[in-house]
């Protein structure tokens, strides 16, 4: 295939020949071609379908706000839909295909919709869809679904990587055409510290789209080489294909780096996107200005573009859109693709300027004070119809036509954090009104239309942003360079019966425009959600501007009165893996290993997440087929001779200072300033509003240290609530706090035989018989000839119990030792499970039952709270509310028949209501199979449960269908005398 | 060294720390340094810093530094809180070398165990932490040391030499997590 | 947003965590005849100013200060920010 459409010139490099595919067809461009450009050169002008037509369509833009050239790049794992063909660059080898059409592209079936147009008006989901209800599961939303949507998903897992990064700079500059490269250049030279984003492959904004001379060299020139000179800085980063997203508090930017997205593959390692959190003291918008169309009758032909992108085309890309070529404008910058396209030899037929007054230009035929009014060619432009001044009608033929409705300046950013733009009538267009505080705004994105104005006011604003910062710089001489005015009549569209496209992405016309308007939408945020103007990928960015102004004519008001939809983030679209980074798979977030991790491995526990930690939840011995048979053993094994279990998890907070007695009595509910050196005691934690924080056991070590411990889940909250309480609440207790969570390795070892094979472990010169070592004793000893531990006489499981620790390192080989020292009592290694199992049988309160609801009273702790001294939530917890007569009791509750079983998260009933939840008396917490028992058990909480010991009642589960006749028993179903672990 | 028969295990899970180059980036795994924090109680900045005086012969850091000499480097963590790190093969019992030179002026807890360090080395290294934490690190000179967050993990950053040397210490039981995240990032850029 | 430490100078938000009201910072006199209601008023009732806020943030993934924070909720301008434990010794917070 030859690229009949390829000029003369251009940046585009012809030494560089690249293949590619667009809808199987295999078609040659060059680097520095984008795949529009390359498929314009080989004169195809058709590359899309519409969302909701399936109108065919080819590139209205050549650039980022392109509505309708979307395409699916790439195969297999890497095809990406709703690529942008104006802004995706050309590689060897590069496949595209065409989307939303079937079965392809010049002939689609769905064309039909088109057809059938005047079902499809404005708010025609609200309207068709409403009934009858059922059928919109089953019906409605599957057609929609298939139907709709932008493109197709490959279904295969993204085989890229996607990296987040951070960058910190004096100055971020957002845009690199004259604006932003004179900003760049006077801040450069001062010495800050500079960020310049382009979201484009080169640097230069228009000044690579039209034949503009600065200081008397080509405007692409000036370019590259003031490129050259900031690159040379250490102090300035450029960052090409770079889009700023959002403009978030405080001078804090979203910025998405397309990093490999030009490239075939990714270098091996490299990232495909990089999504950057830039911190700018100050900020200079230099995005520029995106053109508007003019809505007349089928002016969605394929061929029909705004005249800037024709310019872009022929000058950058060196392609025509089509041989002959009319123009469209309401503008003087409309009319300079004339000379520009003459210039590459495609010829300009006709230019119809809708003023009677616009200057004259070079062309087949001028037609002032005209307008277009219609299109023909339905697969491409072939003809055009011209309304004359004379109210007389006309035809030519012509296979492009640049379209000119003005200039929008990109004010987006500027009102990410809620102000909105001012109408500016000289350019018939919004600037900015104001900015964030950081923020300054210079070149076409502030209304200054002039290649000069950008380079005069983008040095200018730079010496005021650095000023700002402490930072001197000096605006050197502007260049000389274009300084037009662009006199700009508004215009907006042709009135006709027909349809006229105003968002060709959502296919919404001007009719539509006037029908919600006629249906009593008044507000622009209500037209935009009933027409859906301005809500596809490329956010209208065409298209809001006119749909406004219809919408202004309708209601009588002036633009600025009817103003503008918010503006929101992404400025651009940006893809999920981007969002995404690093975090998915196994990376989704950091794994805590405990210290036993790999001795676990080697002994095939079956591991479970319990936050960011990996825990042993139950070791499978060969021949065990189910979790329950290894559960069991190990809950089995413990009670009758020893297990070990890893329990480095729970929270460990040193707390020290001569206060530190003090500080615990107040954060704890029940009394701890009497706690013995040497010794262990159990504290409830309660929030103020008396509801129950936390649990766990405090060791005091010496008179003016305690180890505290939390449950695993709460460490962090719990840490945080004891330095408020530290920091704000009492600021002059002596208090210090450190989490030690990590510093020591600790496990229990639990069962009859845990004092015998610690005995083993622990040197001679500490005794640890009951005599000298009791229940809830604590010390510092040394084990296994020297090394420093701690151990706690503490119980969990209800046995004779200890737990001890060992400085992190030497976990592994602790671990390993206890297991040497327990072989000849059959020690077991056990997990989670059987510690939740024994835990249930003992009655202990856990996560299940400390659920942010329950209070001291309902586990039964009432009395723990003391009334003699202040503690955290004492007050409140006296509340009426929560001690009411009937308030709910954990207690414990076993199947009447003993072969049944249920759920936890059943609700009581009792035996003779009925199953709603008026009737509820409560709720079932904490189920488990006993093994010692040899039936289910659970704990939950019961209204009044501390009294009706022995009743029945019902555990109804509807949502499982369950239902069991449970009897209320004692919690603590092994040793309630507590024997065991006092022995 | 003391004599116990229990052998350590480096954060990693391995006899020997790991070592990894990646272009001209070098990831090391340290294990041969203690740790310990030490916070000044509250009435005692007199004794606390003749102590001080004692044990370091030099100026606790302020917020944002480290300072180092001989056996030992500080860094400020807090409010009067600091970490102190030495040698392993020499103050392997910390905390207890220190309570005895700080008595009741310092609340002082054992943090050896508790904590990875990775060492980053090379022209890479500023660029590598630019993908993974919010701290200026380019703009780090000397001896800064601060805490941030990589990967949802809370680290200390220390700058040994800006631009080219940092130590970033995070928590033992993420070392993987940590390590893998040092890695991947200096891939995309080293 | 960016919130500028008074000791560490400007850090990201995202490295603290929020709790509210610095009225926190006033528990009630426990030993107070209406303690209970004290404490309720305490917790539950505060201002939902649309301006001036004067709120309590702790610096979780950095030196773990508790700061009060004076931000507008409307434009998120943030005027002032003091060490919380400096401001409760002000108000009177002893042991």
């Amino acid at each position: 295939m030859t690229q009949n459409n390829r000029l003369e010139g251009g940046l585009i490099d012809r030494s560089k020949t690249l293949r590619f595919t667009f809808d199987g067809k295999t078609y040659q461009g060059h680097q520095g071609d984008t795949i529009a450009s390359a498929l314009l050169a080989n004169d195809v002008r058709l590359m899309g379908r519409s969302f909701k037509y399936h109108r065919p369509r080819g590139p209205l833009t050549a650039g980022s706000e392109e509505p309708n050239a979307l395409v699916e790049l790439r195969e297999g794992n890497r095809q990406e839909p709703n690529t942008r063909a104006t802004t995706a660059e050309l590689f060897d080898g590069l496949s595209a295909k065409s989307q939303n059409r079937w079965p392809s592209l010049s002939f689609d079936a769905m064309g039909v919709n088109d057809l059938l147009s005047p079902f499809f008006a404005a708010g025609f989901y609200y309207k068709t869809f409403m009934w009858p209800k059922a059928f919109w599961e089953k019906l409605y939303e599957p057609i929609i679904r298939r139907a709709a949507g932008l493109g197709s998903l490959s279904m295969e897992a993204d085989p890229d990587v996607y990296d987040k990064g951070f960058l910190h700079c004096d100055l971020l500059i957002i845009g690199a055409g004259p604006a932003g490269l004179s900003a760049a250049l006077t801040a450069g030279r001062a010495g800050a510290r500079v960020i310049l984003a382009e979201e484009d492959f080169l640097l230069g904004g228009r000044l690579n789209a039209e034949t503009f001379e600065i200081a008397g060299m080509a405007g692409h020139a000036w370019a590259a080489q003031t490129q050259a000179e900031l690159a040379s800085m250490d102090n300035v980063r450029i960052m090409t294909r770079t889009a700023i997203l959002g403009a978030f508090d405080h001078g804090i930017y979203g910025a998405l780096e397309r990093v490999s997205d030009h490239l075939a593959v990714p270098a091996a390692g490299k990232p495909r996107q990089t999504l950057w959190r830039i911190y700018a003291k100050r900020t200079m918008l230099c995005a520029g200005a995106v053109e508007r169309p003019i809505a007349f009758k089928n002016n969605d032909r394929p061929g029909i573009m705004l005249s800037g992108a024709l310019r872009t085309y022929a000058n950058r890309y060196a392609a025509a859109a089509g041989q002959t070529v009319a123009l469209f404008t309401n503008n003087d910058d409309g009319l300079r693709s004339a000379a520009d396209l003459a210039a590459k030899g495609v010829d300009v037929v006709a230019v119809i300027d809708t003023r009677a007054d616009g200057p004259s230009v070079q062309a087949g035929a001028h037609f002032k004070g005209a307008q277009v009014v219609d299109a023909g060619g339905k697969l491409g432009l072939n003809t055009i119809t011209i309304k004359l001044a004379n109210g007389q009608t006309t035809r030519i033929n012509c296979t492009a036509l640049g379209v000119s409705g003005g200039w929008n300046p990109n004010v987006h950013l500027t009102s990410h954090q809620r102000s909105t733009p001012k109408w500016d009538e000289k350019i018939a267009a919004f600037v900015p009104e104001s900015t964030p505080a950081e923020m300054s705004v210079a070149g076409a994105a502030n209304g200054d239309m002039s290649t000069h104005a950008a380079l005069a006011n983008g040095a200018k604003q730079a010496v005021t942003a650095l000023k700002d910062i402490g930072i001197k710089a000096t605006a050197g001489r502007t260049p000389k360079a274009e300084d037009e005015p662009i006199n700009v009549s508004p215009f907006w569209y042709v009135e006709h019966k027909g349809r006229a496209w105003v968002d060709q992405q959502n296919d919404v016309t001007v009719k539509d425009i006037k029908l919600s308007h006629q249906e009593g939408f008044r507000s622009v945020e209500h037209l935009k959600r009933y027409t859906t103007l301005g809500m596809a990928t490329d956010q209208g960015k065409t298209a809001n501007v006119p749909g406004l102004a219809i919408m202004a004519e309708m209601t009588g008001k002036s633009i600025p009165d009817t103003g503008t939809t918010m503006f929101r983030p992404p400025y651009a679209p940006t893809s999920f893996g981007a969002f995404a980074g690093r975090h998915r798979d196994e990376d989704f977030r950091p794994i805590r290993k405990t210290p036993s991790h790999k001795w676990a491995e080697e002994h095939d526990a079956v591991f479970v997440e319990t936050g960011m930690w990996l825990r042993a939840q139950w070791f499978p011995k060969p021949g065990e087929t189910h979790w329950r048979e290894s559960v069991d053993r190990e809950v089995l094994a413990t009670r009758k001779s020893v297990g070990i279990c890893d329990v480095t998890t729970l929270g460990k907070i040193d707390v020290q200072g001569t206060d530190a007695a003090t500080f615990l009595n107040r954060v704890y509910c029940n009394a701890f300033a009497k706690l013995a050196v040497g010794k262990t005691r159990y504290g409830l934690m309660l929030r103020e509003d008396g509801i129950a924080m936390d649990d766990g056991t405090t060791a005091r070590l010496s008179e003016n240290q305690f180890v505290m411990t939390t449950t695993t889940a709460n460490a962090v909250p719990v840490f945080r609530h004891l330095e408020f309480c530290r920091q704000c609440a009492w600021p002059d207790l002596d208090v210090q706090l450190i989490s030690t969570t990590e510093a020591w390795a600790q496990y229990a070892v639990a069962g009859p035989n845990s004092r015998k094979l610690l005995q083993k472990i622990v040197d001679k010169d500490f005794d640890i018989s009951n005599e000298e070592f009791p229940f809830m004793g604590c010390g510092e000893i040394t084990v296994c000839g020297g090394l420093r531990a701690r151990l706690f006489r503490i119980s969990f499981s209800g046995e004779l119990a200890f737990e001890i620790a060992v400085p992190t390192r030497y976990g592994d080989s602790m671990m390993r030792a206890l297991m040497e020292a327990g072989e000849e009592f059959d020690v077991v290694p056990y997990g989670t499970e059987a510690l939740g199992v024994m835990r249930i049988e003992k009655g202990h309160a856990a996560g299940n039952e400390l659920n942010g609801t329950t209070t001291a009273l309902n586990l039964g702790m009432g009395r723990m709270v003391s009334k003699k001294k202040d503690s955290i939530g004492s007050t409140l917890s006296e509340r009426e509310g929560l001690n009411q007569a009937d308030a709910l009791n954990l207690v414990g509750f076993k199947p009447v028949n003993s072969d049944e079983t249920f759920s936890a998260g059943s609700h009581f009933i009792n035996s003779d209501a009925q199953a709603n939840a008026a009737n509820d008396q409560g709720y079932m917490t904490s189920v488990c199979y006993s093994p010692n028992l040899g039936h289910t058990i659970g704990l939950g909480y019961l209204k009044d449960g501390a009294n009706r010991m022995g009743e029945t009642t019902r555990a109804v589960n509807p949502l499982m269908g369950e239902e069991t006749e449970v009897e209320i028993v004692s919690a603590h179903f092994i040793d309630p005398e507590g024997e065991r672990l006092r022995a | 060294m003391l004599k116990h028969s229990l052998k350590p295990l480096t954060p990693l899970g391995s006899d020997e720390p790991d070592s990894t180059v990646i272009g001209n980036l070098k990831i090391t795994e340290r294990d041969d340094f203690s740790f310990a924090s030490i916070a000044q109680r509250d009435g005692k900045s007199r004794p606390f810093a003749a102590a001080a005086k004692r044990a370091f012969n030099l100026k606790l850091p302020g917020p944002g530094q480290s300072a180092s000499n001989g056996d030992y480097t500080l860094f400020w963590s807090s409010p009067e809180q600091w970490f102190v790190e030495a040698p392993m093969a020499t103050h392997e019992d910390i905390a207890s070398i220190l309570k005895a030179e700080f008595e009741e002026s310092a609340s002082i807890t054992e943090q050896s165990g508790g904590w990875c360090r990775f060492d980053l080395e090379g022209d890479a290294s500023v660029s590598t932490l630019e993908r993974l934490c919010a701290v200026d690190t380019a703009m780090m000179t000397d001896q800064a040391a601060t805490r941030s967050v990589i990967e949802h993990i809370g680290v200390f950053i220390v700058c040994r030499s800006a631009g080219q040397y940092f130590s970033i210490y995070g928590p033992r039981s993420s070392a993987g997590s940590l390590h893998h995240a040092l890695v991947s990032a200096a891939k995309s850029v080293a | 947003m960016i919130i500028n430490h008074p000791l560490l100078g400007p850090r990201d938000s995202q490295e603290f965590t929020y709790l509210g009201d610095m009225s926190l910072i006033n528990r009630p006199d426990w030993e107070a005849d209406d303690a209970v209601d004290q404490f309720h008023e305490y917790l539950y009732l505060r201002d939902n100013p649309a301006g001036e806020h004067k709120e309590l943030w702790f610096h979780e993934q950095g030196d773990r200060s508790w700061l009060v924070v004076t931000r507008n909720t409307l434009t998120h301008d943030i005027t002032k920010v003091e060490i919380a434990k400096d401001i409760a010794r002000q108000m009177g917070r002893s042991k």
